[in-house]
């Protein structure tokens, strides 16, 4: 099969979408001949023109706002949002706004928007520049939060967003957009709330999303050469969450470790645990271990941006102690 | 001034007695305590929503504000399941689910009351802009207050209407206050000035004279549609009651006084009646009918609502998400 970077899987999918379906448009800050920043879009305003790939001033709140009302009034709007961080200035737009019009109007409005946006730190972009805010949104009902953590995923997922009704956030890493994976040429989507078992085990499950997919693939890895046999798997979207996939897992290895790049304090591992303990507690042999970044402002210095993530060998280290039974005291 | 149009005249004349009604009864639900929560009163800017609305047709929407009843009758919505929104019954617009303040009616075009002030204005500016790619000639009038004004979202969205020319009215409701604050303390300059600051034509009008209102908004719907928009008004208008209807002492922000000239000087109900008997449209009696069969309606539609079986408990997890 061919492979292709996420970011070129990205375009194809918006690309797709926008020949088989002319209310789909597209806008947000430089998205037009720049293709974004990450030049994830290039090459679309060539072929869908000015009219479909839309270049705003830099009015966040205006132009999600924008989004939502054309949303509502038949059009089809994938709004770019350059950083993940700006989330904090369409809060309104997004929570109060999109979120809720489908509730408000008894079912009669819908608003079905993409906004598609990253996080991921390690890029050297210190604090407004690298968070990865996923939490804060999955907790609002009436958004969607998809994670893609492939070039495969980062497709079949945007193509879902697309012709989802609802207002939906994608969150791509920005350190991942030059990842290749295999992506068949063949059109396919990938459902809402249908976790991927990316490998099986059958001593503890690691609970990934995004880039700590891979993080949980390497620790994998390392822990097999230590016969310790780790199943991973990624929930793909967060909201809606495959809790069935993730219980049938844990019951199964009876040890979980859910990592995610948000902070760790109130975050989607945090969500995603507490589903475990309570619905799984008695097939367990451990605390549910949560893994997010540290509580801390993300930080510009190398020597401290590395430390806020986790890593496969810090996943190791926690499996490794998990597996054998001792205590461990997070965060 | 011909009779040819005597129909679209007593059309909003009897839309302002609606809003009016509506209103009164609304407010007496709060007074005997049947209406959960509260609610804003659009009585005395009457003229605004109905000038406005009658120029437009089903196919424009219009998004309205947390006062918003009045726009909510003047694009056409139904007394029955205005009540029962209300009153947080099943079969209120919103199924009960958003009440006095987020109703919308989207058959009518009324993407919907909005709770957070100056809310809807990307909602509206993002409608016209969906009308434009698509290449439909509907419009979109964006309602809101004075105190909206103060929002930023408004100027960002004012800029990229004015960039892309989109078929979009921001008809500003200028009542003087916003909750007990006046006008002058919070908006610096002109407010039009602003409009006309992103080369938007501005318009200021007197938002009690129902017939002046229409005119100007007739023709710029036109060329709206035409793609010489957008376009901002300025409505000059008045609140009779308070802020909401437990606002009642007001004294300490503004005199009875002030209040009194407005109700009996510049009514714009008051002065539309006296125009049309003046003009020979409708009689006093012919006038007295109307009154009457709109009150005859909304006792009827209150007694419904009052009536009416609140939603089942099963709805609450309803219409989180759209299939
Ligand atoms: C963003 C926001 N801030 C504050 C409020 C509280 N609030 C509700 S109505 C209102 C006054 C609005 O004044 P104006 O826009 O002039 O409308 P009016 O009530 O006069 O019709 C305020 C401050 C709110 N709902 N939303
Ligand atoms: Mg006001």
């Amino acid at each position: 099969m061919r492979e292709i970077t996420l970011s070129q899987a990205v375009n194809e999918a918006i690309a797709e979408e926008m020949r088989r379906d002319p209310t789909v448009f597209l806008m947000g800050e430089d998205v037009a001949e720049a293709g974004t920043p990450f030049k994830v879009l290039s090459g679309l305003v060539e072929e869908f023109g000015t009219e479909r790939v839309l270049d705003t001033p830099i009015s966040e709140p205006g132009f999600v706002g924008m989004a939502v009302g054309a949303a509502m009034t038949g059009a089809r709007p994938i709004v770019d949002l350059m950083f993940g961080d700006f989330i904090y200035l369409v809060m309104d737009q997004l929570c109060n706004q999109a979120a809720k019009q489908h509730y408000m109007s008894g079912g009669k409005l819908t608003v079905p928007m993409v906004l598609r946006t990253n996080m991921g730190a390690t890029r050297r972009s210190a604090a407004q520049h690298s968070q990865s805010l996923q939490a804060i949104v999955a907790h609002i009902p009436g958004l969607k939060v998809a994670m893609p953590s492939s070039a495969y995923e980062a497709k079949g997922l945007m193509k879902t967003a697309i012709r989802d009704n609802n207002p939906v956030v994608i969150f791509e890493d920005k350190l991942m957009y030059q990842d290749k994976a295999p992506v068949p040429e063949e059109e396919y989507l990938i459902p809402f709330g249908e976790a991927h078992v990316k490998r099986e085990g059958s001593d503890i499950t690691l609970i990934g999303t995004s880039s700590m997919v891979q993080v949980a693939e390497k620790a994998a890895e390392m822990l097999a050469a230590e016969g310790i046999s780790a199943e991973v798997i990624d929930p793909r979207t967060i909201v809606p969450l495959d809790e069935a996939t993730l219980l049938a897992s844990v019951k199964k290895t009876s040890r979980a470790i859910v990592i995610d790049e948000g902070h760790q304090s109130y975050g989607a591992t945090a969500e995603i645990a507490s589903r475990l303990n309570e619905k799984a507690f008695y097939h367990l042999d451990a605390p549910v271990l949560r893994m997010g970044a540290m509580d801390v402002p993300v930080p510009f210095s190398p020597a401290l941006e590395d430390i806020t993530v986790p890593t496969a060998e810090q996943v190791v280290e926690n499996a490794r102690k998990l597996c054998a039974g001792e205590m461990i005291h997070a965060a | 001034m011909t009779k040819t149009n005597t129909e679209d005249y007593l059309r909003m004349y009897t839309q302002m007695v609606r809003i009016r009604t509506f209103e009164d009864n609304a407010n007496q639900l709060y007074l005997s305590a049947k209406m959960p929560g509260l609610t804003h009163m659009y009585s005395g800017e009457e003229a605004v929503a109905v000038g406005i609305c009658e120029a437009l047709t089903d196919d424009d929407r219009i998004t309205s504000t947390h006062r918003g009843h009045g726009h909510c009758v003047a694009k056409g919505a139904e007394f029955k399941e205005m009540f029962c929104e209300l009153l947080g019954k099943a079969e209120g617009y919103c199924r009960g689910k958003g009440g006095s303040m987020h109703i919308a009616d989207q058959s009518h075009g009324n993407l919907g009351a909005n709770a957070i002030v100056g809310g809807s204005m990307g909602i509206a500016t993002g409608s016209a802009l969906r009308a434009k790619l698509q290449g439909s000639d509907d419009v979109t009038v964006c309602f809101f207050g004075d105190g909206a004004t103060a929002q930023g979202l408004m100027y960002e969205v004012m800029n990229m209407a004015a960039l892309w020319r989109l078929p979009v009215i921001y008809a500003c409701e200028n009542n003087g206050y916003s909750e007990y604050t006046k006008t002058e303390e919070i908006a610096a300059g002109s407010i039009t000035a602003r409009a006309e600051a992103f080369g938007i034509e501005s318009h200021q009008v007197d938002g009690q004279d129902v017939l002046a209102v229409n005119e100007l908004t007739q023709k710029l719907v036109e060329r709206a549609r035409k793609g010489e928009g957008p376009f901002f008004l300025e409505l000059m208008t008045y609140r009779y009651h308070g802020h909401h209807v437990g606002d009642i002492n007001r004294e300490y922000y503004r005199s009875k006084d002030e209040e009194k000239d407005w109700k009996e000087n510049r009514d714009p109900i008051i002065r539309f009646r006296a125009w049309l008997v003046e003009q020979g449209i409708a009689t006093e009696d012919e006038i007295e009918a109307i009154n009457a069969a709109i009150e005859k309606d909304a006792t009827e539609a209150v007694a419904y609502a009052e009536a009416a079986p609140y939603p089942d408990v099963s709805e609450v997890d309803m219409h989180v998400f759209a299939a």
